[in-house]
């Protein structure tokens, strides 16, 4: 049972949190300018990254707000978590430069 | 009483008590502080079960948690499979059997209480052995909050099962003072009976304690049996200690084999002598102690077999004091003796080739292949392992960051060494959260001459080449033997882990605690590589079995799940409603009347309904709060039609999709105030929705000013249905003008029922005229009550949720999540009104003009009506084109999502989604049932009042 560190209330086990998917992927600014095949890449498909990745959660069973994290898919570990409005990831030490930019690039 | 194996002046049983068991049928007497195993040896009993796979007779190896053979089944007081009787604490009254293999559970319910405990810790120290002591001491010295588990009633650890002196006194003596001083600190919990069998992350470790599993019948009902601890720490040490591991010769699983270092337990620590005359077989010198104390204590030892070519001089001397004598690079070959072993064969043994065998007889054949740390745990929590080439055995390669092993468990073997890494480790780990742990003052142990090196020995050679069917066992609780792992490596395999599941070798309940290294031994010789490049498996939770019982703690029964119920459920239980779970909630599902059917009662309900009034308890549907000065702006962007222009005192009906453009969700919103709504939900689906509408609020639109709150609880919700619904409201609010024009369909009205504050909402889910009478939940049963009354006159039936379905369902009105699966549209439904074409966007719109979503033949809703008026299609039926069922792949055309009988349309009817449905109007499908077809009509959704004329009354 991991701890995850929700930025209102501190450490709380993983049982409270809910996974959101891949953090950074707008509602696109106008739908109806995609062609169907660009619409369908925004509703069914995401990233599926080895290393780290920057994500949403929800502390549901706790103060029920949305924050993104990054976390490393790998070991698990969550390097950092932030603004759920932030426009990229944070920083990190813990995290690799190369797979972060790449992370970036995905992140429409 | 007194049992020819007990030794005096040896261990710790209360001899001064006497407790009656019964094993396979025979009455014995052993003492407290016994396990079932100690006083079956006192007893001279050895063979305790037979193998699961060659029905071979078992005894017992070991003297704890490792034992591979001594299986039993607990008989009384309560049944209970699979215990090792290592493990079970002796109690008067005990029954119990030897077992091969398998158990059997009770087919009563376990009458025992079983619990859940949480507790923080700085420290978590496992096992109370010397270096677990150390631990415990300097870190509660230095003010930590520590907690120690031991999985004996008695802290000590191998210090129980030794002679070994601490300060000239004996080392129990510094144990139990150290364990005093420990109970003294408020910060420190020692918990006895209790082993870690899960390490999971961030320090959270799962173990279980057995609090009254000892008192036998005597256990007081109010204590629970068991418990399982969740202990979050910062950090662990795992003193865990090391199991000895056999080596593997011919027919090396008779009763009688016993491991030196256990043997040596059960007279120190129990006062049972094993056997009367024994043979020791070593690779190392700490069978030695062995064989000297319990030559001491009585025991014939005929000679020490000792596969090293050089035994150190102090323990040729201690032998030649006692007459025992040494046979260097000699090894025991095979064994005689069927129900008990009694010869050992033993020859010389050098590079590779075996010398003349010579018999030498005994009843006790005492083995030792070396020690492995106990590294389960250390490995669970994904520690690094690292083979040590000088004991043979895995040891952690280093500390993780809140994890780390000390004593034995390190590898480090002697007494002097594990006090030592003890308080080393104490140190170690409080410095990794910002403490310091000053120097522990630590007893000295009586000098020990220095270690010789063991001679790691996995197998010794078959003398026979397997020609009289010996076998050389690996794990004896699986009867895996050298041969099958041989046959695994000859198969190809190349991993331990592959091998381990080829040969089930340390998949039953002692995980391999005596056979894994081993194994890993084997397997590298036979393949020519280096154990330390092979490694060993990891091991994953839980260490040892623990009972579903403990796990499930109080979550079983009625605290399973949560159980809603509304304000208004004792009176449905009072009426006799029969209830249905929706979701946690229990709803009356239909109130029979005295011995009315299900179907009576149901048609009896829609009947009042549909031509009297009726009332339902509504109260479970989700109801969501929306305030604020966006909040028509969310609702907007959220609902496939326009709420925002909504007036205040109006009502209008809404779904919700997902960006797939699926609907989730239906139900009404009402607008309460100029910034403020309220919208219900399906009553399964209200956390959902609440979800979702916070997830774009929160992530897509922060920008808007809106709040949303569940309310569900805090209403009770009363549809009152029926031409004479308007009769009976108005007698209860008098104040309401609830005339057909000013109380028109789709608004609401507070007003004054039954003498409470009410908002009365004019919705249907029947079509018919009907009302949603909204109080306060605390108020609900006075109003519900003060309805019934004032109905009586008119026939007030109360109805449950099957009448709610079939109402519903003969207008066509959808359940989300049973008339559809997630791929179904608002269109699909046939509900294209409920979709705003003037808005410019909405969560789902952009998916409606997806190629995929305006293809003709979707699936599509539409109602059925069998050829047979009384047939009711089950739900989940296919429906096929045609009378015949084709050869496999059978086309499916869609299936039956409701099915009921009708009253008012006097037959059967179902709705179904149906490939290109909306087309198929009229025509005839069929429907596979019970190995025949039967013929339905395919029509419009809705099947009763097409005009909607009933709904003003």
């Amino acid at each position: 049972m991991q701890l995850i560190a929700c930025p209102w209330c501190g450490e709380r086990e993983e049982n409270e949190f809910h996974y959101g998917g891949q953090a950074h992927v707008a509602y696109p600014q106008d739908p109806y300018a995609l062609d169907d095949e660009q619409w369908a890449e925004y509703v069914f498909f995401r990233d599926n990254t080895k290393g780290p990745f920057a994500e949403r959660w929800v502390h549901a069973a706790g103060c029920r707000r949305w924050f993104n994290a990054l976390r490393d898919t790998v070991t698990h570990e969550f390097l950092a978590v932030y603004d759920v409005r932030a426009k990229h990831p944070p920083t990190t030490s813990a995290a690799p430069a190369a797979p972060r930019r790449k992370d970036q690039e995905a992140s429409r | 009483m007194n049992t020819p194996f007990r030794a005096h002046g040896h261990g710790h049983v209360d001899r001064d008590t006497t407790l009656s068991f019964t094993f396979d049928g025979i009455t014995h007497t052993g003492h407290p502080g016994d396990t079932l195993a100690s006083a079956l040896l006192a007893n001279g009993v050895h063979r305790v079960a037979g193998s699961i796979k060659y029905g071979r007779p078992r005894g017992v190896l070991a003297a704890g948690a490792e034992e591979p053979n001594a299986l039993v089944q607990i008989e009384a007081p309560f049944p209970e499979p699979m215990l090792t009787a290592t493990t079970v604490e002796l109690y008067d009254g005990l029954v119990a059997r030897g077992l091969s293999g398998q158990g059997r559970l009770s087919s009563r319910p376990d009458p025992a209480r079983y619990d859940t405990m949480h507790a923080h810790c700085d420290l978590l120290v496992v096992g109370a052995g010397p270096a677990g002591l150390a631990t415990t001491l300097a870190a509660a010295r230095a003010g930590a909050r520590v907690i120690l588990i031991d999985e004996l009633p008695r802290p000590g650890g191998s210090l129980l099962g030794g002679q070994e002196l601490l300060d000239g006194a004996p080392a129990t003596v510094w144990a139990d003072g150290v364990v005093a001083e420990l109970d003294a600190h408020a910060d420190v919990q020692v918990l006895r009976r209790t082993t870690a069998f899960g390490h999971y992350d961030d320090g959270l470790v799962l173990a279980l304690e057995k609090r009254t599993d000892h008192l036998g019948a005597t256990a007081p009902a109010h204590i629970s049996r068991q418990r399982v601890w969740r202990i979050r720490a910062k950090q662990v040490v795992y003193a865990t200690g090391a199991y000895e591991r056999p080596v593997a010769f011919d027919n090396n699983d008779r009763p009688g084999i016993m491991l030196a270092g256990s043997a040596r337990t059960y007279l120190n620590r129990f006062g049972v002598l094993p056997g009367r005359r024994a043979v020791v077989f070593t690779t190392n010198d700490s069978a030695y102690p062995a064989a000297l104390e319990l030559a001491d204590a009585g025991i014939r030892i005929a000679a020490v077999i000792d596969a090293r070519e050089e035994v150190p001089e102090h323990w040729r001397a201690a032998c030649h004091e006692r007459g025992i004598g040494i046979r260097a690079g000699h090894v025991v070959t095979g064994t005689s003796g069927v129900e008990r072993v009694t010869r050992a064969h033993v020859a010389a043994f050098g590079r590779g080739r075996l010398g003349e065998r010579q018999g030498i007889g005994c009843d006790l054949l005492l083995v030792s292949g070396g020690w492995n740390p106990a590294v389960a745990l250390f490995s669970q929590a994904r520690g690094a392992l690292r083979y040590d080439t000088g004991i043979g055995a895995f040891v952690p390669a280093h500390a993780l960051d809140g994890v780390r092993t000390a004593g034995s468990a390190s590898g480090t073997f002697t007494l002097a060494g594990a006090l030592a890494d003890g308080v080393d480790a104490a140190r170690r780990a409080l410095s990794a959260i910002g403490r310091t742990c000053r120097t522990t003052a630590l007893p000295s142990p009586a000098p020990l001459p220095d270690a010789a090196p063991a001679h790691v020995l996995w197998r010794v050679p078959s003398p026979q080449d397997d020609q009289d069917g010996a076998k050389q066992f690996v794990d004896l609780q699986r009867d895996a033997l050298v041969s099958d792992v041989l046959r695994a490596t000859g198969a190809g395999l190349r991993s331990v882990e592959h091998v381990k599941r080829y040969t089930t070798i340390g998949t039953a309940h002692d995980q391999g605690r005596t056979s894994g290294v081993m194994t890993s031994g084997i397997v590298a010789e036979a393949l020519g590589v280096d154990v330390a490049d092979l490694g060993t498996t990891r091991s994953r939770p839980p260490a040892l079995p623990v009972a579903f019982a403990a796990l499930a703690g109080r979550n079983r029964g009625e605290l399973f799940d949560p159980i809603r119920v509304t304000a208004l459920h004792p009176w449905h239980v009072e009426h006799g409603a029969r209830f249905e779970d929706v979701g946690q909630w229990k709803r009356p599902w239909y109130y029979p009347r005295a011995d009315e059917t299900m179907d009576e009662a149901v048609l009896r309900e829609c009947r009042a309904a549909r031509t009297g009034v009726a009332m339902m308890d509504g109260s479970t549907l989700g109801k969501i709060n929306v305030q604020g000065p966006d909040a028509g702006v969310l609702l907007d962007r959220l609902y496939t039609n326009m709420m925002s222009t909504l007036k205040v005192g109006r009502i209008r009906y809404g779904v919700m999709c997902g960006v797939d453009g699926m609907a989730i969700d239906d139900g009404t919103v009402i607008r309460v105030a100029e910034r403020e709504f309220l919208l219900t939900t399906t009553t399964g689906n209200a956390a959902k929705v609440l979800a979702w509408m916070e997830e774009w609020l929160q992530t897509e639109w922060p920008d808007l000013r809106v709040h949303l709150t569940s309310v569900t609880e805090h209403w009770v919700t009363i549809p009152l249905v029926g031409p004479r619904s308007r009769d009976v409201l108005a007698l209860v609010a008098p104040g309401l003008d609830v005339g057909k024009d000013a109380f028109p369909f789709m608004s609401w009205r507070d007003a004054t029922v039954a003498g409470v504050a009410a908002r009365v909402c004019r919705i249907s889910f029947s079509g018919e005229l009907a009302y949603e009478i909204n109080v306060p939940a605390w108020d609900g049963i006075t109003v519900w009550k003060a309805l019934h009354t004032a109905g009586g006159a008119f026939g007030i039936t109360p109805y449950g949720t099957e009448t709610m379905h079939v109402l519903r369902a003969e207008k066509a009105y959808p359940i989300i999540g049973q008339d559809t699966d997630g791929t179904v549209t608002p269109q699909d439904l046939g509900m294209s009104w409920v979709v705003s074409k003037k808005k410019p966007d909405f969560v789902g719109k952009r998916s409606f003009t997806r190629a995929e979503n305006r293809r003709g033949d979707r699936k599509q809703l539409v109602g059925l009506l069998p050829a047979d008026e009384r047939v009711l299609l089950p739900e989940g039926a296919q429906i096929i084109a045609t009378s015949e069922i084709p050869a496999p792949p059978v086309p499916m055309l869609g299936h039956i999502t409701s099915s009921y009988r009708s009253d008012a349309l006097r037959r059967t009817f179902a709705l179904a989604l149906v490939r290109s449905g909306t087309q198929r109007i009229g025509e005839t499908l069929y429907v596979p049932l019970d190995g025949r077809t039967v013929p339905v009509t395919v029509t419009e959704p809705v099947l009763f009042d097409k005009e909607g004329t009933r709904r003003d009354g």
